[in-house]
């Protein structure tokens, strides 16, 4: 059994041997013609082939995917329509006395080229669009038609696939999709999530460590694949399989509804993102926000600090997709296990405990500046919320709040607009912070609880040090008592309050929080429907007995059995 | 001549989708059109081209210029104008 990771784009787990497909580029030879004129006319014939199939693959898209997916090839239908991609063809058959292939390779070359150079993500993946309109008529012009994609039931693992391979998938036989290349935006990945198939891609190299009819487990969740899986494996993912699809059912039903109790009560539901692309991810699981947008992104696999316009530029964009709803955005948490190529950080014998987040952004007040007024500036397009990491003493709070007013002023006078009225937040996530939280409520507009961090250094414990990580859990009594007086803290001032660690999806933990009064909860994008689920499936007036017992246990693994008990009665 | 200048409004710039509409809508006009970016003069690109109007790369807040010359300069100019200012959410006929 071999374990391979990638990145998981389209969720769900299947099991299956694997269908490859390996590079199948036709060979373009060049060739001297001499009827040129006759020439063009096998461009001609192919084009008016290309477009009857391309018009049949549209219908059977629009009909069986959706309409945004059909698109693309409404596009390769203009293409094969255009004039400035036909007539430079001409003229090379004409000048050059050149076979079409030839030509058609050349000009399609010019194109791929020119997109592939743009400096925007998605027109470079738009290459593979004239990639594969250049292997359509190619293939036309050949005479060899492609055999017929998963006529047998299998996970299909290709170095990469043209949008068209894509939509020729049958849904009863493609069982999954693994690629080499590819990311979250890229067209097979879209078209994988709307058909619901299961894709990881990403995976560099797999096409060499794996033979046609290996078994295959793909889980397009986690990004995970198994080759050649053991038995135990194989009854463990069986068994995640029949889980995934119950919980979809049970989720998809909820689509378009709130997070809304039984007895009306409200909460936001947010999602957690580390690049802009995650935004629509967020979308497509109906997040009501960005509760966490960390920045870090922006400052790694570089060579120096970015500039204002380059952060502004990211921060805009992830305002503009959101249309209006709130984005957060944290500054900078690096430091810790976090660090730069270009910046050399202090050998430290306690990272967690040293110079990281704010403490780093308050001594190099230049960067902290820039970022400030990138995100400002930004603020004119959205509904954006500055959040500080790692405060724990009021001074930093004071500190980091007056750059936000330097900077403000320096916008003011240059005349650059931005939302006066900007909410600003803290993380929540250090014990002295929790324990002065109602200190810190009449300085903030809200507080988002970091429980990663607040855990750790609530309890202690370094959740890395496999001796110690028993120690680490979000069901530890004393954590919980903080999480609660913050939100009273909070609401005693009349601010909002959010969770953004990753204790924040956790379903038995939900009803808790709910209990709690918590206003917003945010949380990777995969988890959202979920959560909604379980608060829609809650009474708060039944939750104050459950709250008023678990204030009497002492005991995290008590605590967490019982929680857990409570959860299971919903479904 | 016909010319007009219009600030691109909708989120995702001139990809895949508002391209081809925006090519298809100019493709009915029989007078000569072209766009440029960004005043650059030097680069014009040609509308009823999807692949030409792709290439520019154009995005959101970007100016287009829009210059007709021909019988129908005038519809066409305002045709594409509407198109661009409604986000390309326009029916296609």
């Amino acid at each position: 059994m071999q374990h391979l990771q990638g990145i998981g784009v389209s969720a769900g787990i299947a099991s299956s041997k694997a269908e490859l497909i390996k590079p199948s580029l036709i060979e373009v030879e060049k060739k001297q013609v001499e009827d040129t004129a006759a020439e063009w006319q096998r461009v001609e014939a192919a084009k008016k082939t290309s477009i009857e199939q391309l018009e049949e693959i549209y219908q059977h898209t629009l009909n069986n995917i959706g309409k945004k997916e059909a698109e693309i090839f409404a596009a390769h239908l203009m293409i094969m329509q255009d004039e400035e991609f036909f007539g430079p063809i001409k003229q090379l058959i004409e000048n050059n006395k050149c076979n079409a292939e030839w030509a058609l390779k050349e000009v399609g070359e010019r194109f791929i080229k020119m997109f592939a150079d743009m400096d925007n993500l998605y027109m470079q993946e738009r290459a593979a669009d004239i990639k594969d309109v250049v292997q359509r008529l190619l293939r036309i012009l050949s005479g060899t038609e492609k055999s017929k994609l998963g006529t047998e039931k299998s996970i299909i693992v290709a170095h990469d696939l043209t949008p068209s391979e894509t939509a020729r998938f049958n849904k009863k036989d493609v069982l999954g999709l693994i690629m080499e290349v590819g990311g979250k935006t890229s067209h097979s990945a879209i078209i994988a999530r709307s058909l619901g198939i299961p894709a990881v891609v990403g995976v560099k190299g797999i096409l060499e460590k794996i033979n046609k009819n290996d078994e295959l487990i793909i889980d397009g969740s986690k990004g995970e694949i198994y080759l050649n899986p053991d038995q135990v494996t194989l009854a463990k993912y069986q068994e995640l399989k029949n889980d995934f699809l119950q919980e979809q059912e049970k989720y998809m039903k909820i689509k378009g509804s709130s997070a809304i109790t039984k007895d009306g009560h409200k909460f936001e539901l947010a999602g957690n993102i580390g690049l802009p692309s995650e935004v629509e991810m967020v979308l497509e699981n109906e997040g009501e926000g960005i509760g966490l947008f960390r920045t870090e992104f922006l400052y790694m696999e570089r060579n120096s600090f970015p500039t204002e316009e380059e952060q502004f530029k990211a921060y805009q964009l992830v305002a503009k997709k959101m249309q209006g709803k709130p984005v957060i955005i944290r500054t900078l948490d690096i430091g810790g296990d976090k660090d730069l190529s270009y910046f050399d950080f202090p050998e430290e014998s306690n990272p967690f405990l040293g110079f990281r987040a704010i403490r780093l952004s308050l001594e190099r007040t230049d960067l902290f500046k820039t970022q400030l007024r990138a995100i400002l500036r930004a603020s004119n397009y959205g509904h954006i919320k500055i959040m500080f990491p790692m405060i724990s003493t009021v001074q930093e709070l004071r500190g980091a709040k007056s750059f936000v007013n330097d900077a403000k002023e320096e916008l003011q006078t240059e005349g650059i607009p931005f939302a006066e009225d900007i909410e600003i937040g803290m993380m929540m996530e250090t014990p002295a912070a929790a324990v002065m939280s109602d200190e810190f409520a009449k300085l903030v507009d809200f507080f988002s609880i970091g429980t990663n961090d607040l855990i750790q250094y609530t309890i202690a414990v370094d959740r890395m040090n496999a001796r110690v990580a028993n120690l680490y859990s979000p069901f530890n009594p004393a954590v919980l008592r903080l999480i609660k007086e913050i939100t009273e803290n909070a609401h005693q001032e009349g601010i909002w309050v959010g969770i953004c660690g990753e204790a924040a999806r956790i379903p038995a933990l939900i009803p808790y929080y709910v209990g709690l009064g918590v206003d917003e909860l945010s949380m990777s994008a995969g988890s959202i429907l979920e959560s909604k689920w379980i608060i829609q499936q809650l009474d708060t007036s039944k939750l104050v007995n459950m709250m008023r017992d678990i204030e009497n246990m002492d005991n995290t693994a008590e605590i967490k059995s019982f929680l857990e008990a409570s959860l299971a009665k919903l479904s | 001549m016909k010319k007009v200048d219009i600030i691109l409004n909708n989120e995702e710039g001139l990809h895949a989708r508002p391209a081809s509409i925006f090519s298809k809508k100019a493709g009915k006009f029989k007078s000569d059109i072209i766009v440029l970016k960004n005043d650059a003069e030097d680069k014009e690109y040609n509308p009823k081209s999807i692949l030409s109007i792709m290439s520019m790369g154009a995005a959101m807040d970007d100016k287009i210029t829009i210059i007709a010359e021909g019988e129908d300069e005038e519809d066409a100019v305002k045709a594409l104008q509407a198109l661009i200012e409604s986000g390309f959410s326009l029916e296609e006929e």
